[in-house]
């Protein structure tokens, strides 16, 4: 196989046996983005020269007789929502077009303490609102699998960087399936961590309480070296969870023999196409095969978590981006007559139109006279949902439903029907709500196009998840496949 | 119609932690623009607020000299709308599960006890300072400085318990002399750290029902709360003897004019949108640390000034001046270990002391005589070595250098002259030189003895024992 379609770890061996060095590494990734990124568009900025130092810098470090770390010399991408210091920070947002952060992300530090060479920064819906990153206000990315199709969203530069051998590794940001969503429409690997499990410093908020960071790799053990890097505490996230970081490599274990998995009826009722239940169906019966039990089970409030979604998510939006108004950094525009007219032109010009829609939505939402009867019924439901899943998890190592109601869909079949294109992350989104780990994984093909089906777990059980995952890898082939570009 | 105003206070309290509420940036008032800053209170996109618990130990401590009870659970909302001066365009506050509640004050008014009730008191953080010529909207531009964007503050919102604008300045005068007892904030209004706005009605006197209030803002002294709450009661007083309606608005006051103004309605029509604030996790308060936090509060005002009446029989007006800060108290206490003669050292300290810091613009703990050496100066007067009029000389000199009061009186020869002889024969020679005085005396002019006696002082520049000069004159006339 090609070098730039390899695993992380198969790399790491490339490495380890100096069959290649890192800064060869990082050529052969830039000469596969030259080959491709014309027509993927999976980049908005890619930083050619820190990345060749950078790997220099590694390779000298191996030459020095170090150690090497599992992702040291390892070319990754990071979805541009996620502070880089010294390196052009966009959100995808005309508003922040010129923002160069004096600060990067934890996730960032950590991946440069752990050796990762960052190739760039990849594409993303505006802001991470949408599922196509088609909302994205510079350029749509485009799947590798189908050049007219989307590649999910709104981490769909890094989905796509992956899984076109643009990088090994990405990360992507997930707010209601913003990693999933995309990981099962470019055909890889999308682990979305417990809500806490990795810290969020530096990460440009959408919803606070929903926003996770997590690795878009090409298989499972990959996703487990990226979280094993990633996750744990950080004191400047208040709300990132204390406590020791498991080794997510030791429950790369093959075998599920009695574990128990639940269905839920809800996820593959109406709005789920044949296709995908097919796939999903045959999936579960491998999974029988392996050992594990499989029950069909309910989560009663299934149904409300879109609706509460689209009210927490913009009601907290509607906070977080409100200190982009022109003043201190990004975009300002000219003319405004006064500090108010300075606001709102500033805003009207630099906001695409699902980021204004959202805004105008949550901004409702939390208004007076409104917020009882949205924000706070929207709180309670959430409340509901977690209780569902408390119960199911009562009675069920993990859940399995679909990531997605149907594979890619093309591009602009969904933009002019917001509620339409909101409905792409019906799977994903109660995840979200209730904080809990989800993993996306590839599960087969419907006419040529990867469908993946999503592992959900217990609150910091990304260990159960690893191991259903890594076992239906290894006894599969989906994984496998690569696009033809 | 006889009228009562019926007030209550929102007061908003700096406190002097090292850092700020939610980042590492230093609070140290002053500093050129924007050097007090960092990504977080700057309001850089993807930076998080922490907690700095401090903050959250200084508001405790503010909370339990109050009187108020500590909540067992409590969180941080946000206050959203858009103002340059706050970097996020909303505020982190606490909105509906407040710090502490439920607490009290007791102010003297003519000599009567008033209990005034403290609704809640709350955290939250600063904003920061915008600089233009006139208003917000008609400046060609504005400067912003977020140096203080981020300074912790705790609000204490009172019940609406005061009934006179005098009483509301008694009532802030008591919570600053509280807060800084406890030692979390310095309470300085002309810097900002102690800032208070105002809730306004009349009533017609004894009825149980509220008027309508107005909220008064910018009263930046003592005086001014008093002047602005006293203009604004007998506006409403005004209004409504002439059959008017008090309108439910914000006014401010206007110093130089002193009058309150309606603010324009675009300036206060805010829909906040208070929502739990999700980058901070809820506080649940360890009642253990609380009960630390109780057992380390100084002797408050209150109980000191009651110990000051009882230990040392100081008259009441003493005992309220001298225990009005901390620190004056404690200076107090300082001097009557090395002297016990707590009224004599009260004379001193609100006499002289208090004066010569007013006239220097000092405060007590910038005042270079240190307590042992006032106690040695009082037994240099008990002695007899200085009478109490060079005492004051001798006083203004330790004030100014920092001497001891041995070596100013040496230095400067200002020891008092006790020898009889020496007295006597001065005492000769005045007598010769005024006959006619000295007649006027012998006629039953008792002032005439004063003019005598300080014709001696001035012959031995005030160092004559005044009492034996006396008792010299009266023996030999
Ligand atoms: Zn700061």
């Amino acid at each position: 196989m090609e070098l730039y379609y390899l695993t992380a770890h198969e790399l790491h061996d490339l490495l380890v046996d100096r069959q290649i060095t890192a800064e060869e590494l990082c050529r052969a990734f830039f000469e596969r983005i030259d080959a491709v990124e014309d027509k993927l568009k999976a980049f908005v900025t890619i930083t050619r020269e820190n990345a060749l130092a950078r790997a220099k810098e590694i390779d000298r470090q191996i030459a020095a007789g170090g150690q090497i770390a599992p992702l040291a010399g390892i070319p990754v991408a990071v979805k541009d929502n996620l502070c880089t210091e010294g390196v052009r920070t966009t959100c995808s947002s005309k508003i922040l077009y010129n923002f160069i952060p004096p600060y990067s992300a934890t996730v960032i530090t950590r991946l440069n303490q752990a050796g990762a060479v960052i190739l760039g920064k990849t594409n993303l819906d505006e802001f991470a609102m949408g599922s196509s990153t088609e909302n994205s206000g510079f350029f749509p990315t485009h799947n590798p699998w189908d050049l007219e199709r989307v590649p999910g969203g709104s981490s769909g530069g890094s989905a796509v960087a992956v899984a076109a051998g643009e990088a090994a590794v990405a990360l992507g940001s997930d707010t209601g399936g913003s990693i999933r969503q995309p990981a099962a429409f470019c055909g890889i690997v999308g682990l979305k961590p417990t809500y806490g499990a990795v810290s969020r410093f530096g990460l440009m908020a959408f919803a606070s309480s929903l926003d996770q960071i997590g690795p878009l790799t090409r298989d499972v053990t990959d996703a487990a070296l990226v979280m094993n890097v990633i996750a744990g505490h950080d004191p400047l996230d208040s709300t990132s969870a204390p406590g020791p970081v498991p080794d997510y490599t030791a429950y790369l274990q093959n075998g599920i023999k009695g574990l128990k998995i639940g269905v839920p009826k809800e996820y593959m009722g109406e709005g789920i196409s044949p296709a995908v239940k097919q796939v999903v169906a045959e999936a579960l019966a491998a999974l029988a095969d392996l050992g594990a039990q499989i029950e069909e089970t309910s989560l009663p409030h299934s149904e409300y978590a879109l609706p509460a979604y689209y009210l927490i998510a913009p009601a907290e939006a509607s906070s977080n981006l409100a200190r982009y108004d022109g003043v201190r950094y990004g975009y300002r525009a000219e003319g405004g007559t006064d500090v108010v007219d300075m606001f709102m032109k500033t805003r009207s010009l630099g906001f695409g139109p699902e980021v204004k829609r959202r805004i105008m939505l949550g901004t409702y939402a939390l208004s007076a006279g409104y917020y009882d009867a949205y924000y706070l019924k929207a709180l309670k439901v959430r409340t509901l949902i977690k209780q569902d899943f408390d119960r199911a998890f009562a009675s069920y190592d993990v859940l399995l439903s679909p990531t997605t109601p149907s594979p890619a869909f093309r591009q602009g079949e969904k933009v002019a029907d917001p509620l339409q294109m909101y409905m792409s992350d019906i799977c994903t989104l109660a995840i979200n709500l209730a904080g809990l780990p989800g993993i996306s994984i590839p599960a087969g093909f419907a006419d040529g196009l990867p469908v993946g089906m999503q592992l959900i777990g217990k609150p910091f059980d990304e260990g159960t998840l690893l191991r259903v995952a890594y076992t239906f890898e290894q006894n599969t082939e989906h994984h496998k496949a690569r696009p033809k570009i | 119609m006889d009228y009562e105003a019926v007030i209550g206070l929102e007061v908003h309290v700096e406190l002097k932690t090292k850092t700020k509420i939610f980042c590492p940036s230093t609070t140290e008032f002053g500093g050129a623009p924007n050097t007090h800053t960092c990504p977080v209170c700057l309001g850089l996109p993807g930076v998080l607020p922490v907690l700095n618990k401090k903050v959250l130990e200084y508001a405790i401590r503010a909370a339990l000299a109050l009187n108020c009870e500590i909540a067992e659970f409590s969180k941080f909302d946000r206050k959203n709308y858009y103002y340059p001066d706050m970097p996020k365009n909303y505020q982190i506050s606490q909105y509906d599960l407040p710090l502490a509640k439920n607490g009290y004050l007791d102010i003297e008014v003519d000599g009567r006890t008033r209990r005034i009730g403290i609704t809640r008191l709350h955290m939250e953080e600063d904003t920061g300072k915008l600089v233009h010529q006139g208003t917000i909207t008609t400046t060609p531009y504005s400067l912003v400085d977020y140096n203080r964007a981020g300074v912790p503050l705790i609000e204490i919102v009172s019940e609406p318990d005061l009934r006179s604008p005098e009483e509301a300045r008694i009532y802030m005068e008591k919570l600053r002399s509280i807060i800084q007892y406890t030692g979390v904030s310095d309470c300085k209004m002309e810097e900002g750290s102690l800032r208070c706005d105002a809730n306004v009605s009349v009533r017609p006197k004894g009825s149980p029902e509220f008027g309508t209030k107005t909220e008064i803002k910018n009263m930046n002294s003592f005086k001014a709360l008093q002047r602005a709450l006293s203009y604004e009661v007998q506006r409403q007083i005004d209004v409504l003897e002439e059959g008017g309606r008090i309108i439910q608005e914000t006014r401010t006051w206007d110093e130089g004019k002193g009058v309150t103004l309606p603010m324009r309605s675009k300036e206060e029509a805010h829909d906040y949108r208070y929502f739990p604030e999700p980058d901070l996790v809820p506080l649940v308060i360890d009642r253990r640390w609380v009960e630390e936090i109780r057992a380390s509060l100084p002797e408050l005002p209150d109980r000191r000034r009651q110990r000051y009446l009882e230990q040392f029989g100081l008259p009441a007006y003493d005992a309220s001046v001298l225990t009005s800060t901390i620190e004056l108290a404690e200076y107090f206490e300082a001097c009557t270990a090395h002297y016990p003669d707590a009224k004599t050292v009260s004379n001193w300290i609100m006499g002289d002391l208090s004066r010569l810091l007013n006239v220097h613009n000092l405060e007590i703990t910038q005042c270079r005589i240190r307590p042992e050496q006032l106690a040695r100066m009082l037994r240099l007067i008990d002695q007899g070595t200085i009478s109490g009029k060079i005492a004051k000389t001798v006083f203004e000199e330790m004030f100014a250098t920092g001497s001891d009061p041995e070596k100013i009186v040496k230095e400067k020869g200002l020891v008092q002259i006790t020898d009889e002889g020496a007295i006597a024969a001065i005492v000769e020679e005045v007598i010769a030189n005024h006959p006619k005085v000295v007649e006027d005396y012998r006629a039953g002019k008792e002032k005439a003895l004063g003019f005598l006696v300080g014709q001696v002082m001035k012959a031995t520049r005030g160092k004559a024992n005044p009492e034996l000069v006396n008792r010299l004159f009266k023996a030999r006339l």
